[in-house]
């Protein structure tokens, strides 16, 4: 068995975000990190790994972006994946999901895979469409926001929870599977695993291994663009509100329902 | 010449740090007032590898790629958030695991090590008696050899992890005869968690490290098989001196996290506590005391580090023994010093136990005290110095 999960290199959320000139985030110079939500997914694939009596399956991590992208998939093996591919190409610059899940799919053809995975969305675009994307793509089953997940054979199951109910989903391999923040804990890395992760095979590609035109991705190809962007307002001093004839209490209601929390 | 840590050991300190900030800074406080052992804790340090880093893969240890170097990078970041749990760790390697892997027997080995290295067991080193410290040779713990067992009559005290719901032994020392020279014969025993006579007292009433497991130990009658000599006969004083020496780094690392913490958590305060309008830090005299405190981390970081490269390199006995000394002597002392700082700038809260700054204030002071005084370390100094001194 073989699961190809896919890892995005963010921008660390607690650093400042800075823009390039054409409105895309600055993804060089800035400090970056393996997405937490995408721990969730190299965990998931692990277990299953871990889990499959053949004892041959595998796990390969999926990444594109610049060259420091390759820190995503470092620390995917330093947490016990087996190998990974990195797709590094000036032209991917911009890419929107139409563009990245493109790309992914390709390598994810190239590959070959019995389980595609994700996180549940990125921790800097948060769109959360590219396991969606993928699957029509691949033309396999999609199955996402999974909580809980079992493997049986060729036979996935998986729990989601929703707001209003929870369903148990069952499909069959190949798939492509999302996973959410409750799906597991993500192991953090050993110094063994970091060790061993130095002599684990990372294959880097460009758009011509794959087959893409440079015309089809980055971001004169995109969908969407970004017209605009606004540095965060600063932190205002906020209402105090002070009980001083028992109408407290209702104030900070009014107030709640005036910012429609309530 | 080399200043830096290894990417490798860089990735480690990341990951051990955020291991520490999500599964023990959030409860640090809590489990300080309750005087509460987090045995769930010690099992997740185990799975994250903490207590096999210079094990043989064989025992679960990493083996080839595991050294001392990345031993001391775990107890900084671990007692960089909670001393207790760093003491913790330190004792259950240095005291727990190394004397069984350094002498122990294949046979020994094969009982004790897997667990202990997986930190789904813990042992104590038992030396410290009421009247014996450092001077092993005053050791009133006495061991007879009766029909192939050992009967075992005494008491230790301050002993580290040997009480837990997951303790499996301790090793104690004790007198198992007289030497020809007249001086007591000194050997170590291996005493299984349970075995009858062996009772762990309550837990002490401590200054700090209020989360670390610690017991007197009374032993009445005790008996094990003659197989449990850990080590050759009469020389338990020996194995216990070449077991500190690496003890002694260990503890200058967590002295090196104790600094950190005072370091990190007096930065973040004097930015965001304002007096007469300005954030603290902008005073000369809290500024000036908070850049005292890198200098303090950083001399200690680089004595510690130093002593460890000695070890992993295989330099020589002498060599790395007075580094050793070294880095506990400095490190231990600047971490106090470093604890009475931070509590100084955070004024009045320093003194409140809801500030973590107040829990290192208590924690450090045994620093300077465990596994040798720094009365102790001056002396190994001056004596590796070629000084007669007593």
């Amino acid at each position: 068995m073989k699961i190809v999960v896919c890892v995005k290199y963010v921008p660390d959320a607690t650093a400042d975000r800075k823009f390039n000139a054409d409105n895309t985030v600055d993804r060089v110079g800035v400090q970056g990190m393996l997405s937490e939500l995408d721990e969730y997914a190299v965990e998931e694939a692990l277990k299953i790994r871990d889990g499959d009596e053949s004892g041959d399956a595998q796990v390969v991590v999926l990444t594109m972006g610049p060259a420091d992208a390759r820190a995503a998939i470092l620390k995917s093996l330093q947490m016990g994946a087996d190998s990974g591919v990195h797709i590094v190409d000036d032209a991917i610059h911009g890419s929107d999901s139409v563009g990245s899940s493109l790309l992914l799919a390709k390598a994810v053809e190239r590959q070959g895979a019995d389980i595609v995975l994700c996180g549940m969305a990125s921790t800097d675009g948060s769109m959360s469409v590219i396991p969606a994307m993928l699957a029509e793509r691949l033309g396999v089953p999609q199955v996402t926001f999974a909580s809980e997940v079992t493997v049986d054979g060729n036979t996935v199951r998986v729990r989601r929870d929703g707001d209003a109910a929870t369903e148990v989903i069952e499909a069959s391999t190949p798939l492509v599977l999302s996973v959410t923040d409750q799906s597991n804990e993500p192991r953090y890395p050993s110094f063994k695993g970091i060790m061993a992760a130095k002599k684990k095979p990372v294959e880097e590609i460009t758009l011509a291994d794959l087959g893409v035109a440079a015309g089809d991705v980055g971001l004169e190809a995109a969908w969407t663009k970004v017209e605009a962007y606004a540095e965060r307002p600063p932190r205002s001093a906020g209402a105090i509100v002070t009980d001083e004839d028992g109408t407290g209490a209702n104030q900070l209601v009014e107030f709640l329902a005036a910012q429609k929390f309530v | 010449m080399n200043f830096v840590l290894s990417p490798e050991h860089e990735a480690f300190r990341a990951s051990v740090r955020e291991f520490a900030e999500a599964e023990i800074a959030p409860h640090a406080t809590e489990w300080d007032r309750k005087h509460h052992f987090p045995v769930d804790v010690v099992r997740k340090m185990g799975a994250l590898g903490l207590f096999g880093l210079a094990a043989p893969e064989e025992f679960g240890g990493a083996g080839e790629d595991g050294d001392f170097t990345s031993l001391c990078v775990a107890i900084e970041e671990i007692g960089r958030v909670d001393q207790s749990m760093g003491i913790t760790l330190e004792a259950a390697v240095g005291l727990g695991i190394n004397p069984i892997l350094t002498y122990g027997t294949d046979e020994q080995k094969q009982t004790w090590l897997p667990d202990l290295v997986a930190g789904s067991a813990l042992a104590g080193f038992g030396l410290t008696e009421p009247g014996a410290g450092s001077d092993a040779g005053a050791t009133a713990t006495k061991a007879e050899l009766v029909d192939g067992q050992w009967r075992i009559n005494g008491s230790k005290q301050f002993i580290t992890n040997s009480g837990s719901d997951i303790t499996s032994l301790v090793t104690v020392t004790a007198r198992t005869g007289q030497r020809e020279d007249g001086r007591a014969e000194v050997s170590t025993l291996i005493i299984p968690s349970g075995t009858a006579g062996f009772v762990v007292e309550p837990a002490y009433d401590k200054l700090g490290w209020h989360a670390s497991d610690t017991h007197p130990l009374t032993f009445t009658d005790v008996l094990v098989p003659e197989s449990n000599l850990l080590g050759a006969r009469g020389r338990g004083f020996a194995q216990f001196l070449a077991i500190l020496d690496d003890g002694r780094v260990a503890i200058a690392a967590l002295a090196v996290g104790c600094i950190q913490a005072c370091l990190d958590l007096s930065v973040q305060y004097a930015g965001e506590r304002t007096t007469f309008k300005v954030p603290i830090g902008a005073k000369q005299g809290v500024a000036f005391q908070i850049a005292d405190l890198q200098v303090m981390a950083e001399a200690a970081r680089v004595l510690t580090y130093k002593a460890a490269a000695l070890k992993d390199a295989g330099r020589p006995m002498a060599e790395f023994k007075q580094a050793a000394a070294i880095a506990k002597l400095y490190a231990t002392e600047a971490a106090v010093t470093a604890t009475r700082i931070a509590t100084q700038v955070f004024g009045g809260y320093g003194f409140m136990e809801e500030y973590p700054v107040a829990r290192f204030y208590r924690d450090a002071k045994v620093l300077e005290i465990g596994e040798g005084t720094s009365e102790v370390q001056r002396m190994l100094i001056a004596r590796g110095l070629g000084l007669p001194v007593e």
